[in-house]
């Protein structure tokens, strides 16, 4: 199956230009700037405390930045909100909401749908296949809180699927669930990428970064390095973003390690 | 008898937008900013009435409105700019406007018939007695009670509202950040509740005063929380809880010849209590229950 051919080439679905945040005065992120390309899923990695949710936040104008620019398509945030998707993190959500399954995955298509128009049959069929693409369809009538946490996210998944976005911005979807949910998002993200869309996550598991991502940009208060794995994915980046824990960073040096071994074996096999 | 049918209509109407309204300051956790708004609308009242010496409808919805909206967003940039916390922040502002609108209720006491007593507990019984007249005080016809059509009109408002605005209301309540990535104004339905809340309450004054107005945007709407399992669901059942206190709190008032307004409140909290007692016997009973029946609802994580 060949990727589908980008339509702008020229506009990557996101760049970020030398943006800044600071949380009551004290600076997050100073002077970011990268761009990422189509088609690709895109790791955003750093310590805890690094600003890699404020990242996210700040490039969705969920949380205001001080400086800097961000393009969506080479475009504002709001001439491209349909074509964004933002699942947030699991811990952000109140689980106790009166709110079933379907009603969740129908936000998805309300960026489509003016102020009094309810949900069409078409928007219900879509978010019909996005809850199946996810397993989830015999869960449709449950309400959230009745849903296990790999359930939930998947849940929150199909919402941003029915989106029909073109760039997905998650963040910490592997956060705590199960080994059934991590496939089903693998499986998603390989169905997505087919289609030619973008999907940027904010990761914090080291031992996967190098197999589920294709490229990696690291944080820590600034940019530390952006690229594809193969490039960026180095002893001194992690050294760099991770500062003097040497104890630990031997270990992620051990765990990259096996991770490449890992995934030169699956390529080769 | 006509008069026991009005009361138990305004009071009825009241119940209904208030639990109404309240499902969404409970699920957006700002149970206190309705408290808050309940209590600065009277400032908003007494100003709306000596500006323009007029006790119309739409004035005093106006004044409520406007003073609501205020005590709101003047509270959030105290906490933002002032960093003062959020809760005491409201705290703040709500108090100080109150103490304002009762300062202003003593000064010129000659010329607004509202009394202290009257803007803290309402008396719902007297509300028979205030009537309006269509098409002129002379000769018009007399059609009821100045409250019930107030409360009538702010029903309908906060109603229609409502079935407009569902989905919206239902998007903004649930996550506001998933909201705001949609393209939807969080901003302007923040407002819009408050707009909603200061209305509400501005109607429910003469009947239940500003103390006992917050019970009843606040515990129809926790009741329903505790049962609820969508927002639509969550809404009947708070008006349902609702309708039930006003039917019992009448009921009891009548008995004991106690307040209207109170014995709807204490009703409305004892529902709340039981509500939460049975969910606990429930949970109770389920736990000693061989857990075959509820295991798989529990530990399905499987794909």
């Amino acid at each position: 199956m060949s990727p589908t051919q980008t339509i702008f080439p020229s506009h990557p679905p996101l760049s970020v230009k030398q943006l800044s945040m600071r949380y009551h005065h004290k600076p997050v992120l100073t002077d970011v700037s990268f761009s990422i390309p189509e088609g690709k899923t895109i790791a955003i990695v750093g310590p805890n405390g690094a600003g890699k949710s404020s990242l996210l936040k700040g490039i969705m104008g969920l949380e205001s930045i001080i400086e800097g620019e961000v393009k969506f398509f080479g475009e504002d945030l709001n001439r491209k909100r349909l074509a964004t998707a933002y699942v947030p993190q699991r811990e952000e959500i109140d689980w106790d909401f009166p709110i079933n399954v379907m009603d969740v995955v129908l936000m998805g298509r309300h960026g489509h749908l003016s102020l009094w128009k309810r949900p069409s049959r078409i928007d219900r069929d879509i978010a019909e296949q996005a809850l199946k693409d996810l397993n989830m369809w015999e869960f449709r009538d449950r309400q959230i809180s009745q849903l296990s946490g790999g359930q939930q996210q998947r849940v929150f998944l199909a919402r941003a699927l029915a989106q029909q976005a073109n760039l997905y911005l998650m963040d910490e979807p592997f956060a705590g669930v199960d080994v059934a949910t991590e496939k089903a998002i693998i499986e998603l993200f390989s169905q997505l990428k087919q289609r030619g869309k973008t999907i940027v996550c904010v990761h914090h598991d080291l031992n996967t970064v190098g197999e589920y991502f294709d490229w990696i940009v690291f944080i820590n208060a600034r940019l530390v390095a952006a690229g594809p794995v193969e490039e960026v994915l180095t002893p001194e980046n992690l050294a760099k973003t991770y500062g003097g824990r040497l104890s630990l960073l031997n270990d992620l040096t051990e765990q990259l390690y096996r991770s490449k071994v890992n995934k030169i074996h699956d390529e080769g096999a | 008898m006509i008069n026991d049918l009005w009361i138990l209509a305004t009071a009825s109407l009241v119940a209904a937008a208030c639990s109404m309204v309240g499902v969404f300051l409970i699920l957006r956790r700002q149970a206190l900013l309705g408290d808050a708004i309940s209590h600065s609308v009277l400032l908003g009242i007494v100003l709306a009435y000596l500006l323009s010496g007029s006790r119309d409808l739409f004035v005093m919805l106006f004044g409520a409105v406007a003073i609501g909206l205020v005590t709101a967003w003047l509270s959030d940039t105290l906490h933002r700019f002032g960093r003062i916390q959020a809760d005491a922040s409201i705290g703040i502002i709500f108090t100080l406007f109150f103490a304002l609108g009762v300062i202003l209720v003593s000064l010129f006491a000659g010329q607004i018939d509202l009394d202290q007593e009257c803007v803290l507990y309402g008396e719902i019984a007297f509300v028979p007695f205030d009537t309006i007249y269509l098409g002129g005080m002379e000769n018009g016809v007399e059609i009821g009670p100045r409250a019930f059509w107030t409360i009538l009109v702010v029903f309908a408002i906060v109603l229609i509202s409502i079935l407009l605005a569902f989905q919206r209301l239902q998007t903004v309540s649930f996550h506001p950040s998933l909201a705001a990535s949609l393209g939807i104004n969080i901003l302007f339905w923040h407002y819009f509740l408050m707009t909603l809340v200061s209305m509400t309450t501005v109607a429910s004054f003469d009947a239940v005063g500003a103390i006992l107005v917050v019970a009843l945007l606040v515990i129809p709407a926790s009741s329903a929380y505790l049962l609820a399992k969508s927002l639509k669901g969550m809404l009947w059942i708070a008006f349902a809880y609702s309708q039930v206190a006003v039917v019992v709190g009448y009921a009891v008032s009548y008995q004991l010849d106690s307040s209207i307004s109170a014995s709807i409140a204490v009703a409305a909290g004892i529902l709340l209590a039981l509500t939460i007692a049975i969910q606990l016997l429930n949970k109770r009973y389920r736990q000693k229950q061989p857990a075959k029946q509820f295991a798989p609802e529990q530990a399905s994580s499987n794909a």
